[in-house]
């Protein structure tokens, strides 16, 4: 039991600037109303630039979209031999991407880690977002979406079929589908609290009435606090295996194929690493801008940043082992076809991509080691993007070059993406940036009573 | 005050305001000691040293949680079997119709979605959400209660409850902001 004495106590050492998780002489007060500020305040015009910008792209989906259904994917570049081309390898690039936020939201919180606090917002809406993205491609790629209701999921039908459990395919469906509702539930859970504080500070009525409806009659009781501080916990319980789960399944897709280049036991763990490395790089991203933007440095502080920079070379690490031990199992194996997948990754007409890849997923990273660069914020962001570009790329190599070149030389073949092809996936990242704008818009993009947890004062026993 | 049925109090109960966490957790212990029951506190973040005072200890969570789970898990892979070995069973590459080993995925899957699905449910009926009129809300300055305020309600339906006697119990915990709330 906490005496109120202890609630007054100050911090037991004074923070460096790079040490706290929230700057000096905040109060509930103030992290409330700077934060639910951004959203009952009038826009900047930087936001409807971002926001117009964002929908303007999102309009070239709708095109890539309107076409490809009129003409049937042949629009696309993909065909045999690489039957799988830019739709998937978007797909798992996304799909990797929205792992962060669940990583942020769940195991941190599992493991403790104080400093999620102020990023997990944003991160789980990314998530989201990244999901929306991802669900557009295995969608479309069917070519008649309106049919793939009994492609991919379980119903009773008048045709009687079912689904094929054994495929990792319809694996696939279950983990994503499971994954888009849990993380959506876990963001919406987080934002009741939230929500609330909105109604109750909204000047405008209809804003009040909205938000009104949205936090559910919220109103901070210790009864509801205590179920709700469970349900979090068990939500957090339940989605570290999920998240874990979701690219050991996409994996799957690929390793329980025959295909050299893709059969390989490594595939599970170095996805999930990847994902999260993938994740975090995105995080970062969106991170730096917005702190900028709203003056979020309080909160989103350089201790947070090198976190993030932290587990981005850890993982890092994590995914470049993968690509040795790919390089070493294609030697090891003494499989033919194996020895030459690698060598032709390395040295066929795609080596190009696969020496950028190393370049920006390897090798870049490794500058994160030096505490100036990891803490210096505009290198901070141009090597999160890298770190994008090679994460899809690894996508691109692992796809294209593995099947590329079939077992037989009389079906070998190039791939590359069309016009449609890049279309939609630059397309899915208007879709990606309008979300996320709107996002930041309507709702709090940093958790308001987590962040109120995180003031001095704020910590009875439990907390500390 | 119409339509209320006999025998209800004529307020719902008396609030009392405190400005820090420390204050509040103080007085839900006194409140608890003094004997009153049906109370309950109103906290801008979770407070798990307020929920203790007042003595809510226990939430059935965790066991309706693992019930959805194992529910989940056993819906999931008995749709994988009803589908492969029952309705619809089909030679794909010889391998056997209950190819369990290949049900495991899906399997886990629902598991989680049914677990998670209980414990948000499982929250918003424990606490009577979505509710959307509570007398709370009629105290004005109780719209801090999600800004950086702390409260403390008895409740008129508590046997001690006493208009005058309550009001000052609640003085003496140090705090001059005191409401009634009306229903």
């Amino acid at each position: 039991m906490a005496s109120p004495t202890d609630a007054a106590k100050p911090p037991a050492t004074l923070q460096t600037e790079h040490d706290r998780l929230i700057a000096p002489g905040h109060t509930f007060g103030s992290v409330t109303d700077q934060i639910s500020a951004i959203v009952l305040t009038k826009a900047p015009k930087g936001w409807w630039l971002g926001f117009g910008l964002g929908f303007a792209v999102l309009q070239l989906l709708l095109y890539a979209i309107a076409h490809l259904l009129f003409r049937g994917i042949g629009v696309w570049g993909p065909n045999i031999p690489v039957g799988w081309g830019m739709d998937i390898i978007n797909f798992v690039w996304w799909i990797g991407i929205g792992h962060a936020g669940t990583l942020i939201s769940a195991i941190l919180l599992l493991l403790r880690q104080e400093w999620r606090t102020s990023i997990n917002r944003f991160a789980e809406a990314m998530t989201l977002f990244a999901v929306s993205c991802a669900a557009f491609y295995p969608i479309f790629h069917t070519g008649r979406p309106w049919l793939s209701i009994y492609w991919l999921f379980p119903y009773p039908n008048v045709m009687g079929l079912w689904p094929n459990f054994r495929s990792p395919l319809i694996w696939d469906v279950f983990a994503v589908s499971t994954y888009a509702t849990v993380s959506a539930m876990f963001w919406f859970v987080g934002l009741i609290p939230d929500l609330a504080t909105l109604r109750d500070r909204s000047p405008k009525k209809a804003a009040k009435v909205v938000y009104g409806i949205l936090a559910m009659g919220w109103r901070g009781s210790a009864r509801h606090w205590h179920n709700y501080e469970t349900t979090y916990l068990l939500l957090a319980g339940l989605a570290t295996p999920l998240v874990l789960s979701v690219h050991t399944v996409v994996s799957f897709d690929f390793a329980v194929g025959l295909v050299p280049g893709w059969h390989a036991t490594i595939f599970p763990p170095y996805f999930v690493a990847g994902a999260i490395y993938a994740g975090f790089a995105m995080v970062l991203t969106l991170a730096i801008p917005l702190r900028k933007a709203y003056g979020l440095e309080d909160f989103i502080t350089l201790k947070h940043l090198e976190n993030m920079a932290k587990v981005m070379l850890a993982t890092g690490l994590i995914v470049a082992y993968g690509y040795t031990m790919e390089a070493f199992m294609g030697w090891y194996s003494a499989a033919r076809y194996e020895r030459f997948m690698i060598w032709n990754r390395m040295t066929g007409p795609y080596a190009a991509m696969y020496w950028a890849l190393i370049l920006c997923n390897v090798i870049a990273p490794n500058t994160l080691w030096v505490k100036n660069l990891r803490t210096n914020v505009p290198f901070l962001f141009f090597i999160s993007l890298v770190v994008s570009v090679g994460m899809w790329l690894e996508r691109y190599v692992i796809i294209v070059t593995s099947l590329h070149r079939d077992f037989l030389p009389s079906s070998w073949g190039m791939y590359s993406g069309t016009f449609y092809d890049w279309a939609a996936f630059i397309g899915t990242m208007g879709l990606f940036v309008t979300l996320l704008f709107l996002f930041v818009r309507l709702l709090p993009a940093i958790s308001i009573f987590e962040m109120r947890t995180m003031v001095p004062g704020a910590a009875t026993e439990e907390h500390k | 005050m119409k339509g209320r049925a006999p025998g209800t109090p004529p307020i719902y109960g008396l609030m009392a305001e405190f400005h820090s966490p420390g204050d509040v957790v103080a007085a839900a212990v006194k409140v608890h000691e003094a004997g009153y029951r049906k109370v309950d506190a109103y906290t801008p973040y979770p407070i798990e040293a307020v929920a203790e005072a007042l003595g809510f200890h226990h939430s059935p969570l965790p066991k309706m949680v693992l019930a959805g789970g194992i529910l989940g898990g056993l819906s999931g892979f008995g749709l994988c079997y009803w589908a492969s070995v029952i309705e619809y069973p089909f030679n794909i590459g010889g391998r056997p119709f209950n190819s369990w080993v290949s049900f495991i995925p899906p399997t886990f899957e629902t598991t989680i979605l049914f677990a998670a699905l209980t414990a948000v449910l499982g929250m918003l009926a424990l606490n009577g959400l979505p509710e959307p009129y509570h007398p709370v809300f009629n105290v004005p300055s109780f719209a801090l209660a999600t800004r950086d305020k702390f409260f403390i309600c008895i409740e008129a339906r508590d046997p001690k409850f006493d208009r005058v006697a309550t009001r000052r119990f609640l003085e003496g915990l140090g705090t001059n902001e005191i409401y009634e709330v009306e229903h």
